[in-house]
């Protein structure tokens, strides 16, 4: 592959808009495309909307499908937004959660850029090895890793801290970020880093001024991926975090807004919808860059 | 005398440090540095230290000895690992299988002219984003066994009498988990395999149809074999990722009823962690290893056939 993962995503929509398209009438086109997508839509949405609804819902409307609506709100209320807000640890949670996604983030970026341009561009001796052996390391599940790496966590004296998530998330952040920065660097032409070779600059000038500059869209697919896969990480943050005030939206949200068997819906919901948010709206702002990121990562 | 005439430029005068920090290899060593550190102490070594663990019987707060087989020999005889094994596959075929048959429908769907398409990719996606936790308390709800609405839906329309109990049930239990997974994965497999489609080019299918192919023999022929290469890759991810499923079955059933839908990541941290036995839980993690072998070798193969394909050579 030698396109850049933006051109990847951007030349077959061109490509596309000629073909046999004209040859299906508009009725046809009803019943064979738009019903069957109408169809996966609500069914891809609907866990959203009732997220929303209950989230709003009175309790006497939630639990009382007789006599209300069920699927729409009679006299919404900020009830279940109030107790998430003010009566559990929710802003901490947020709090701790930007920040160990941040942190982690940055740290990932800064050593998978370092390694994918010694990797692509330095050609070391074994750099083939190294970036297949980069490639599977992606494919080493959390699960398999959580019970050693809990053992590690509590040796280092990082249990129940967010250096213990801020280490560790990198492990999954790396590889992809690597592999991801190995195709943009790829894609940037050499001769440029030739003249400035021939201009006296070193290499790591040529990668601060002249490379990086050029993948600043793959830094930013990169940074919006990782963002988002630690934002959505819960085994290491189950495993290693267990005061109240130190787990992330995820994990808080699950074992904090459960009290026995009694479930709080509404606020159970809050919860979901409201850590939900933050990352529906960073994505909604990259989308093009987040996808091109997930299918570049894969056609690579 | 050339060093010299830079020099009296003065634009190309470099230290003996800069020089030696510009030499390729040892740039390369401390480029490689940082990610090395990180992968090294905190994949490799604890994937070592895994293996090692299951072969001890530690404990939380208590180091463990070395005693062999011995966890997997009880594992062996203990017929709640068979079950989570069983579970486990069966979770992983059915849930993958379902995933890409209706992924790759709506890849198909997707890849007509459509009016929005940006917009239509962008909220598909949702459901891959949001943190599966919070979807799957969602889905819990869904699925509550007084309250559900997918009860109350198929109550109005008539198709039920009584709420339907999803989570009571094991076999309800597997197939709600199923559909939460399903509802998961379709946006990844689909937005996938539609970047593999959009790169064939529209004149193969026109090529085929003047040759008098019917639509499906232009699926068959035509898309199939140029989506294989990508299909191959998601697949791979996909098994990876269902096999090693851990958060969907935590928030909603944690194991219940009854084990009927534990997995093994599930049982090893139910095991490890609130049971305190490391050592066993790590025995059941490491067992997940070969198959995750298998599936790692399968998208080796799948690449090397890519580049096959492709007419590139093999580097």
């Amino acid at each position: 592959m030698t396109e850049t993962t933006i051109d990847r995503a951007a030349t077959p929509r061109a490509a596309d808009s000629t073909g046999m398209a004209y040859l299906a009438t508009l009725p046809r086109r009803v019943v064979t495309i738009y019903t069957p997508l109408a169809v996966f839509m609500v069914v891809l949405l609907f866990p959203f909307y009732w997220m929303a609804v209950t989230t709003f819902k009175p309790n006497d409307e939630l639990y009382n499908f007789k006599a209300n609506n069920p699927f729409w709100i009679r006299s919404p209320t900020l009830a279940n937004v109030e107790k998430l807000l003010f009566n559990t640890n929710y802003p901490e949670w947020l709090l701790n959660t930007m920040t160990v996604a941040i942190v982690a983030t940055c740290l990932a970026i800064f050593a998978s850029v370092l390694a994918a341009y010694a990797i692509q561009r330095l050609r070391f001796k074994g750099a083939q090895t190294i970036g297949l052996m980069i490639f599977l390391a992606y494919l080493v599940p959390p699960s398999i890793l959580f019970i050693p790496l809990a053992t590690m966590v509590y040796g280092m004296g990082l249990y129940d801290s967010n250096w213990a998530l801020i280490l560790t998330y990198p492990t999954f952040l790396i590889p992809f970020c690597t592999w991801l920065m190995m195709g943009y660097f790829k894609s940037i032409p050499y001769e440029l880093e030739e003249c400035a070779l021939i201009d006296g600059a070193t290499r790591l000038q040529i990668l601060w001024r002249i490379t990086l500059p050029l993948a600043v869209p793959g830094l930013i697919s990169a940074g919006i991926f990782a963002f988002t896969l630690s934002w959505n990480e819960f085994i290491y943050a189950l495993a290693f975090i267990s005061s109240s005030e130190n787990k992330t939206v995820p994990v808080g949200v699950l074992t904090q807004l459960v009290e026995g068997d009694v479930y709080h819906w509404g606020a159970l919901m809050a919860g979901a919808l409201f850590g939900s948010l933050p990352v529906a709206i960073l994505y909604s702002f990259f989308v093009e860059y987040y996808v091109s990121s997930l299918t570049g990562a894969v056609k690579e | 005398m050339t060093t010299a005439a830079i020099n009296r430029t003065g634009s190309l005068v470099r230290k003996p440090l800069v020089e030696f920090l510009d030499n390729r290899n040892v740039l390369s060593v401390l480029c490689m540095i940082p990610a090395a550190a990180l992968l090294l102490t905190f994949l490799t070594y604890p994937l070592g230290l895994g293996v090692w663990l299951g072969f001890t019987d530690t404990k939380i707060g208590r180091a463990g000895l070395f005693i062999g087989l011995e966890n997997y020999v009880s594992l062996f005889d203990d017929g709640v690992f068979w079950l989570v094994v069983f579970n486990t596959l069966l979770y992983t075929t059915v849930a993958t299988v379902l995933k890409f048959g209706l992924g790759l429908y709506l890849a198909l769907l997707l890849n007509n002219h459509l009016p929005f398409k940006a917009i239509l990719r962008a909220i598909i996606l949702l459901p891959w984003i949001v943190p599966t936790v919070l979807s799957a308390i969602a889905f819990w709800w869904i699925y509550d066994a007084q309250f559900s609405i997918l009860s109350y839906m198929l109550e109005k329309m008539g198709l039920i009498d009584q709420y339907i109990d999803f989570l009571g049930k094991p076999n309800n239990a597997r197939a709600s988990l199923i559909a939460a997974n399903v509802w998961r994965g379709i946006p990844f497999v689909a937005i996938c395999l539609l970047a593999g489609l959009q790169t064939i080019s529209p004149s193969l299918y026109e090529a085929a149809a003047l040759d008098g192919a019917t639509s499906w023999q232009r699926f068959r022929h035509v898309t199939v074999p140029m989506l294989m290469p990508i299909l191959s890759i998601v697949l791979t991810f996909s098994v990876l990722f269902t096999f090693t499923d851990f958060q969907l079955i935590y928030a909603i059933t944690r194991g219940g009823p009854v084990n009927s839908t534990h997995l093994m990541a599930t049982l090893a941290f139910q095991r490890a962690i609130p049971g305190g036995q490391l050592g066993e839980g790590a025995a059941i993690a490491t067992a997940m290893i070969p198959f995750l072998v298998a599936a790692t070798l399968s998208s080796y193969f799948g690449l090397q056939r890519r580049k096959w394909q492709q007419g590139e050579r093999d580097d």
